[in-house]
């Protein structure tokens, strides 16, 4: 009792983090797009709860609004949309290619980690407060991000939101019937 | 005492993840899901060395991560709408319209 009352943070960090892992590999292993989209949303709510552990409120509130409901709801939209069942997948993984893909991953892995250990070993401990003031007076992490993104950083704020309306409307484009897709391809466009 | 190295590795395991995903799905819609792992742990790394340096810019940066990553997601899943439209399939292996 006492381990765990004097461990609590680190008890919850490995917790949390086990099961983003998990959910991450949810994502790969499991057949059905639906069963790997929950999967997927589960780890973004378990790295939400890995952001407050980091005294980051504001972006654990983002990433469940925003992961957590649009992109999320996004994904299980067109999976409804296109209704893979009809589509023929029997085969999971790309043929040939996958053993290759796990060795890359491993080796891209094992890269960073040599970067880690012989690299900047990130010790040391920062506190929170300087993350939940402005200008000395603590308020709290949301006017803190607040004053810092609309003061120093407007302009990215605001050239961040030209690229949600070219991706807005690129959306549209590639979503649009007549874009010009159905006969270039021979390849049986439906009709419907 | 969990500091930034813990938040690190993690962030790579989810990172290596998403990359594996990326390279041996057949699917296109779980080939854009290993796609937002790997954005969640580019995100990761910047909210564990905003806390560590205390600068709010990490957060910020993060925000704008998470912008980037829906619009990605939108472009994407028109993606495949236009990919169903034409092929009539999500397999990205089927998708060799451009090849020589």
């Amino acid at each position: 009792m006492d381990f765990l009352i004097t461990n609590f943070a680190e008890i919850l960090f490995y917790v949390f983090a086990v099961l983003t892992v998990a959910g991450g590999i949810g994502v790969l292993a499991f057949k059905s797009p639906i069963h790997a989209a929950l999967s997927l949303l589960f780890s973004f709510i378990m790295v939400a709860a890995l952001f407050l552990l980091r005294h980051a409120e504001l972006l654990a509130a983002v990433q469940v609004l925003v992961y957590g409901g649009g992109i999320m709801v996004l994904f299980l939209f067109v999976i409804m949309l296109v209704n893979v069942k009809d589509l023929k997948l029997e085969q999971v993984f790309l043929s040939g290619i996958a053993p290759l893909a796990i060795i890359g991953g491993v080796l891209l892995g094992v890269l960073i980690a040599f970067g880690l250990v012989f690299g900047v070993l990130a010790s040391g401990h920062g506190d929170g407060t300087a993350l939940r003031s402005v200008d000395g007076d603590e308020i709290g992490n949301i006017e803190a991000v607040g004053a810092v993104l609309y003061t120093k950083y407007l302009v990215p704020f605001e050239v961040v939101s030209v690229v949600l309306l070219v991706a807005m409307i690129g959306a549209i484009v590639f979503g649009r019937r007549s874009a010009g897709l159905e006969g270039a391809g021979g390849g049986g466009g439906k009709t419907s | 005492m969990i500091d930034a190295t813990h938040y690190v590795a993690l962030s790579l395991i989810l990172f290596c993840l998403g990359l594996v995903g990326v390279m041996m799905r057949r699917n296109f819609i779980t080939v854009l899901m290993s796609l937002e792992l790997m954005f969640n742990a580019v995100n990761l790394n910047l909210i564990a060395f905003s806390f560590r340096l205390s600068d709010l810019a990490g957060q910020v940066l993060a925000i704008f991560v998470i912008t980037v990553a829906a619009a990605e997601a939108a472009i994407g899943l028109g993606l495949i709408i236009a990919l169903v439209r034409l092929k009539d399939t999500v397999a990205l292996d089927e998708a060799d319209v451009m090849r020589g």
